[in-house]
């Protein structure tokens, strides 16, 4: 059996392995909502986070690129009244939108013959129809993680591409050698997604999104 | 499985000073006669002996009813075992006894016949070890040895002698490989199939590839992977030393797990074992004749040290498609430096494409393309080339030779300087890649379409292979230039 980490959790996680992270605030009304989002500075987006929710987009449990308070107070209330009861315990999450048109899928996976190998891809909500993916053994090298870089047929991407800069390589390869460190350290953790790795403006990747799967 | 063998364990099977067949038949369709007698064909020269139960001679190699009547004084290091699966554990140990120290057994009814099988061939194993003895098979179509003439199968062809080196996990695959061996004329150390790999496994056969001097390139059929990370580390040290080209069949069985997670969804198909490849620098080939074709340039071709690709062609549309073809690639076609196009232009009439791919387009003379083969090639910015066009000629001398005014006199002197020509252009390529240290291919369809021809057939001459495109040598190249550029990247070249 595994379970799921919550998405607050599962950034954390990743944070401690130092891959960039969105800055987000966790709370529990609208009101505090409102007031998280007033000291982040608008616009924000806003989720529903709980450890047993795992598909968010697909449930519409995010609201993306609210600019006042009063849009992120109904906001939360709605996602609030949208919780299942086998949610469990939820809480409302505030991050402030990240601007940048480019996402990226990275992750871990325990194959059954291979142990655990890293992903990059490319991400979104089509990340899986596209599966334009590559992978390696972990533990990776630097250069494992250029490469498989290099594997990705969407390279135009990582470019410099309507007005946003090119990939910053040396964060991204940071971002894969965390996530090898990770699976290297931590046997009990199943699978990572952080989809999307949003590369923002800069090309600096940022985690919007992850969810981490552990042993229970 | 996954500890690994002495690769002087391998001596035995590969190089054995004598050789028993057990189970040698009278009847020519069976493999027990088979395998005697392809053994006694192709050049072997130590001693061979055989057991049948009938006694009396076969081949004329007198038979004995059983291992104990050997002669005292027989050398045999390799048992080939034809006899059933029940009689084998009986056999083995009167073999050890006489001093046999590897067995190949193309024995069926091992654990690809059920359980009781699957028991068998625990047993086996087991005894191999106890006795000493390099288990090969169960259920394997055999073992070549180009360097001693060892020919110790019974299905496949026999191969030319060369620098690849064959192990795979379906016999008919080794009879593909040695087949297209023998059209091209680049041949083959050593070929095993591995059957049931019971007790030694692909993995087991490249690490002995690795450490043998007439090996250059391994090439391997492998479908299911027992233990895929003691593959990964194993191959990847392989792939250290030499360059290993797989083959692969069926999809390989990955998590496709019913998870939460896209990274399991998405790593689902052979996704995994493509990356894995990659970081091993292991030549994945996508079809039979990719992984003959990569395999054929490894063993042939220096490796080239950068990407950058020149395309010396007799036709224009040649060179156009084949430029095309690099486009797709990781290869790059090379921008012709100002100082190669200028020394081009002093040999070549202008109506020549002035640029990369260089098409000569019919401006060239009696010496044209050897100077222009050394010229392009031993240029500093050029990494590896490829070059069209040979055979052009001698194909014209074949229709002088099959027309009806042959013979004549001047038909004939202009037949033999269109051959002539032709075998001078393979020459050249093949002296300055030797010269340079740097692949130079050559492509024409000639190598399948008319082999006699005297342009593949020169190629081959200088011991190199005549790719049947120019698409083939380019994804052939590629595959030179990943296995290269792993290493310069790596520190390892």
């Amino acid at each position: 059996m595994s379970r799921t980490l919550s998405e607050p959790e599962s950034k954390a996680l990743l944070a401690s392995y130092g891959i960039p992270c969105v800055a987000e605030r966790i709370v529990s009304d609208a009101g505090a909502a409102a007031a998280a989002a007033s000291e982040l500075g608008y616009p924000v987006v806003v989720k529903l986070a709980g450890g047993a929710i795992t598909h968010k987009t697909e449930r519409g449990l995010v609201r993306l690129d609210l600019a006042t308070a009063e849009e992120v107070t109904a906001a939360a209330t709605e996602l609030l009244a949208a919780a299942r009861p086998e949610d469990g315990e939820v809480s409302v999450l505030v991050a402030p939108m990240i601007r940048g048109i480019r996402e990226l899928i990275v992750g871990v996976h325990r194959d059954p013959q291979f142990g655990a190998c890293v992903m990059v891809g490319i991400g979104g909500v089509l990340a899986e129809a596209i599966a334009d993916v590559a992978f390696r053994l972990a533990p990776i090298s630097d250069i494992d993680a250029e490469e498989m870089i290099a594997d990705l047929a969407g390279q135009a991407l990582l470019g410099s591409v309507r007005g946003q800069a090119a990939a910053d390589m040396t964060s991204l390869v940071g971002v894969l050698r965390a996530l090898s460190r990770l699976a290297d350290e931590r046997d009990d953790v199943v699978s990572i997604d952080v989809n999307p790795l949003l590369l923002d403006m800069h090309g600096a990747p940022i985690a919007l999104d992850a969810l981490v799967e552990t042993a229970a | 499985m996954s500890s690994s063998i002495p690769p002087e364990r391998f001596r035995a099977l590969f190089e054995p000073r004598g050789v028993l067949v057990a189970g040698v038949s009278n009847h020519p369709a069976k493999f027990g006669f088979v395998a005697l007698h392809n053994l006694l064909t192709q050049g072997y020269e130590g001693q061979v002996f055989g057991t049948n139960l009938e006694g009396g001679e076969v081949l004329g190699i007198p038979m004995v009813r059983s291992v104990d009547e050997l002669p005292a004084d027989a050398e045999i290091d390799l048992v080939f075992v034809c006899t059933p699966a029940s009689t084998n554990e009986e056999l083995l140990r009167a073999c050890a006894a006489r001093g046999v120290t590897a067995a190949f057994v193309t024995s069926a009814g091992y654990a690809e016949a059920g359980d009781d099988g699957r028991r068998a061939e625990g047993r086996l194993v087991a005894l191999a070890d106890e006795l000493g003895i390099l288990l090969a098979g169960p259920n394997g179509q055999g073992v070549v040895s180009t360097p001693v003439g060892l020919c110790a199968q019974i299905v496949a062809p026999y191969p030319p002698r060369g620098a690849i080196a064959i192990a795979s996990q379906s016999g008919n695959f080794v009879s593909s490989f040695q087949n297209y061996a023998r059209a091209a004329g680049v041949g083959v150390s050593r070929a095993v199939s591995a059957g049931n790999a019971a007790a030694v496994g692909v993995p087991d056969y490249l690490e002995y590839f690795a450490t043998d001097a007439e090996t250059r390139v391994s090439l391997v059929y492998v479908e299911g992977i027992v233990d895929g990370r003691a593959f990964f580390d194993r191959a990847r040290e392989v792939a250290r030393s030499k360059p290993l080209v797989v083959l692969k069949g069926g999809t390989t069985e990955s998590g496709r797990r019913a998870a939460a997670s896209h990274t399991g969804a998405l790593a689902a198909d052979d996704a995994v074992f493509d990356g894995m490849c990659r970081q091993a620098n292991i030549t994945r080939a996508a079809s039979v004749e990719a992984a003959f074709d990569a395999a054929a340039a490894f063993a042939t071709q220096p490796l080239p040290r950068g990407p950058r690709v020149a395309v010396v062609t007799t036709a224009g549309g040649w060179g156009v498609v084949t430029a095309d073809t690099i486009a797709r690639s990781e290869l790059e076609l090379l921008a012709l430096p100002d100082d190669l196009r200028a020394a081009i232009d002093e040999r070549l009439p202008p109506r020549w494409s002035r640029n990369n791919p260089i098409d000569l387009a019919g401006g060239e003379t009696r010496d044209t393309i050897p100077e222009l083969l050394d010229l392009v090639t031993r240029h500093p910015e050029v990494d590896a080339v490829v070059y069209l066009g040979v055979g052009i000629q001698s194909n014209q001398a074949r229709l002088l030779r099959d027309g009806r005014f042959w013979p004549n006199e001047s038909l004939e002197r202009i037949v033999a300087y269109h051959e002539r020509q032709d075998a001078r252009f393979a020459q050249a390529a093949a002296d300055v890649s030797e010269a340079t240290g740097k692949p130079v291919l050559t492509a024409t369809e000639l190598a399948v379409a008319d082999p006699d021809n005297a342009g593949p057939r020169a190629v081959r001459a200088t011991g190199r292979y005549c790719f049947p495109s120019a698409q083939r040598a380019v994804d052939a190249l590629e595959h030179l230039w990943r296995y290269s550029r792993h290493r310069i990247r790596r520190g390892l070249a």
